[in-house]
């Protein structure tokens, strides 16, 4: 096995994704055939090999920091799953 | 023939000569989306009232002679990923199901700017992640040739679209093939620009060092009006190329005598569908029938190109949907509290593949297993760049098919998701390595399904691929067939 259901539950965590028990143990099986195909990559010698950065050359363009959108509050929070006025609304984070 | 069945060219023409009116050809698009797109389902969401308007607009400016852009007045449409000021945008996910992006996409701005009408955003595989559009959260899209075949992924809905003519023309993005395996798949031309061409800017993330904005078209012509409007430096975008935009659609006439052609064997192998290796031959012959020199190029590590692919892929992907936490915008299922909240919301509200993918590249990244997989992946990454620098030292342009297989059925591959990213082991080194490629009509297999070829080009030199893309066109007959939509 290349991974087991403990590691699965700790990528899960890692990933704040909750799933089911079902999901769990078909991600467990599904993911151990596709990183045993990914184990052919342990047949190169990369030793001497850089990994890649970049696929083109990146373009480091200097810009005045100045504003350049408009404040539009209202706009940005026509999406909120929750709010309260003008603040996003969010599960307690301390007791 | 119906007004829809048009190309950007074709209509274009006809507006500027006032033979006919933005108004009826968007009516035109819009009528024929009433009668197929029921079978079809290339669309998510239809913006009929406000492409009417903009249609009115062009048809103003038209008027008074005011524009010269060859997209004023021409209905496109526009992959569910384009962020769209006050059209909702979902990307085909449950939790981006109500979200109405606040401002524009830089292609979309773009597009406006040169008068485009927009007909509504296009089906894809959730987050862009599939080969077929049945991981959309909502519906699978299904082929115009063949209903029970996919469209191809992850822009199946904008192939599908463009294919069934319920559009003009569409853009779509490709991270690993996602306008060029639904192309073929579709029979359309699907172009994926050199990374760093066109701006990202509000397209919506999945793979950033890969993802690239293009268009899908009824022909090269179009391919190349469409790249000539969106493609540029963009001062939102930091990995976009400040190179001048050539004129893409003057070049187009020039013959291929003397180009050099690459072909490798190493994308002809067992196990693809044979008639797609003889319609790629015999397209490679056209081609030096017209004085094109073909030449035997290597590139020997093609074979390593899934693995990489699925693991830098996914490595980003769970990086650029940790954003997706159901606090500001998306999807919040209720819950006791905040960690509860974030894993409930996500489980809810991404589907099976996009799950998976944030597994296995949260694997790919997590203390332990980062040198063993996505440092590795890095490095062969690099290998496979060197194969294409050798290579394109022999060779001007490279050919191959798009994908193995023409269309598969639905449901065939969707249980086996290491089978279905092998339907993409022709277009991903190309994202992997960053270089610009097209996919065009070359042929019908035995069931009636379009077989597609790919051009592959060295950085920035989109050019000379349109021209090859031009000349083999103009040699054949294959972009001006049309599937007959069945009954369903």
């Amino acid at each position: 096995m290349k991974i087991t259901a403990a590691e699965v539950e700790r990528v899960a965590l890692l990933a704040r994704l909750q799933l089911t028990a079902e999901e769990k143990s078909q991600l467990t099986l599904q993911l151990d055939a596709i990183l045993e195909y990914m184990d052919k990559l342990n047949q190169l010698d990369t030793v001497e090999v850089g990994p890649f950065t970049h696929a083109t050359e990146p373009s480091f363009a200097l810009r005045a920091d100045v504003v350049t959108n408009r404040p539009d509050p209202e706009a940005l929070l026509a999406n909120a799953p929750d709010r309260d006025g003008t603040f996003f609304k969010v599960p307690k984070i301390l007791e | 023939m119906s007004l829809a069945a048009l190309t950007i060219h074709q209509a274009g023409e006809k507006l500027r000569r006032r033979e006919i009116t933005s108004v009826e050809l968007t009516a035109a698009v819009f009528q024929r989306i009433d009668q197929t797109d029921d079978r079809i389902r290339a669309y998510i969401t239809l913006a009929k009232e406000a492409a009417l308007e903009q249609a009115r607009r062009a048809d103003q400016q038209l008027m008074r002679n005011e524009m010269a852009s060859p997209l004023l007045g021409i209905p496109l449409a526009l992959k569910d990923n384009f962020l769209t000021r006050g059209l909702r945008t979902t990307c085909a996910s449950k939790i981006l199901g109500d979200f109405i992006p606040p401002y524009d996409a830089t292609t979309v701005q773009k597009l406006r700017h040169a008068g485009a009408v927009f007909s509504g955003k296009t089906n894809l595989d959730e987050f862009a992640m599939g080969s077929s559009a049945e991981n959309s959260a909502f519906f699978p899209t299904r082929n115009p040739w063949n209903l029970q075949r996919i469209p191809g992924g992850s822009s199946g809905g904008s192939a599908a679209a463009v294919a069934a003519d319920e559009c003009i023309a569409a853009l779509g993005t490709d991270t690993g093939g996602s306008i060029r395996q639904p192309a073929a798949c579709c029979g359309v031309v699907g172009l994926k620009p050199t990374y760093g061409r066109v701006s990202r800017y509000g397209i919506i993330a999945f793979a950033s060092s890969m993802d690239q904005v293009g268009p899908l078209t009824k022909d090269v012509r179009d391919a190349a009006l469409l790249l000539e409007a969106i493609a540029g430096h963009d001062p939102a975008d930091s990995t976009s190329a400040s190179r001048p935009v050539p004129k893409y659609s003057e070049v187009l006439n020039r013959e291929v005598k003397g180009l050099r052609v690459g072909v490798p064997k190493e994308y002809f192998v067992p196990g693809m569908q044979p008639l797609v290796a003889k319609a790629t031959r015999d397209a490679i012959r056209s081609l030096a029938n017209q004085g094109a020199q073909i030449e035997d190029v290597g590139l020997p590590y093609t074979e390593y190109a899934v693995a990489v692919y699925y693991i830098v892929a996914t490595a980003e992907a769970s990086s650029n949907l940790a954003r997706y936490d159901g606090m500001r915008y998306g999807y919040r299922a209720k819950a006791n509290d905040l960690n509860e909240t974030y894993r409930i919301s996500r489980d809810e509200g991404f589907g099976a593949e996009v799950k998976r993918r944030i597994m296995l590249g949260t694997y790919a990244l997590s203390a332990g297993y980062y040198d063993a997989y996505y440092l590795k992946a890095q490095k062969v990454r690099t290998l496979i760049k060197r194969d294409f620098d050798e290579a394109f030292k022999r060779c001007d342009v490279i050919v191959t098919p798009t994908a193995p297989t023409t269309a598969f059925k639905l449901g065939e591959k969707i249980q086996d998701p290491l089978q279905m990213y092998l339907s993409d082991i022709y277009t991903i080194s190309i994202n992997l390595a960053g270089l610009p490629a097209l996919s065009l009509p070359c042929g019908f297999d035995g069931d009636g399904l379009p077989i597609g070829m790919q051009i592959i080009g060295k950085p920035f030199d989109e050019a000379t691929i349109l021209r090859v893309a031009h000349a083999y066109e103009q040699a054949t007959e294959w972009h001006m067939k049309k599937p007959r939509i069945e009954d369903g």
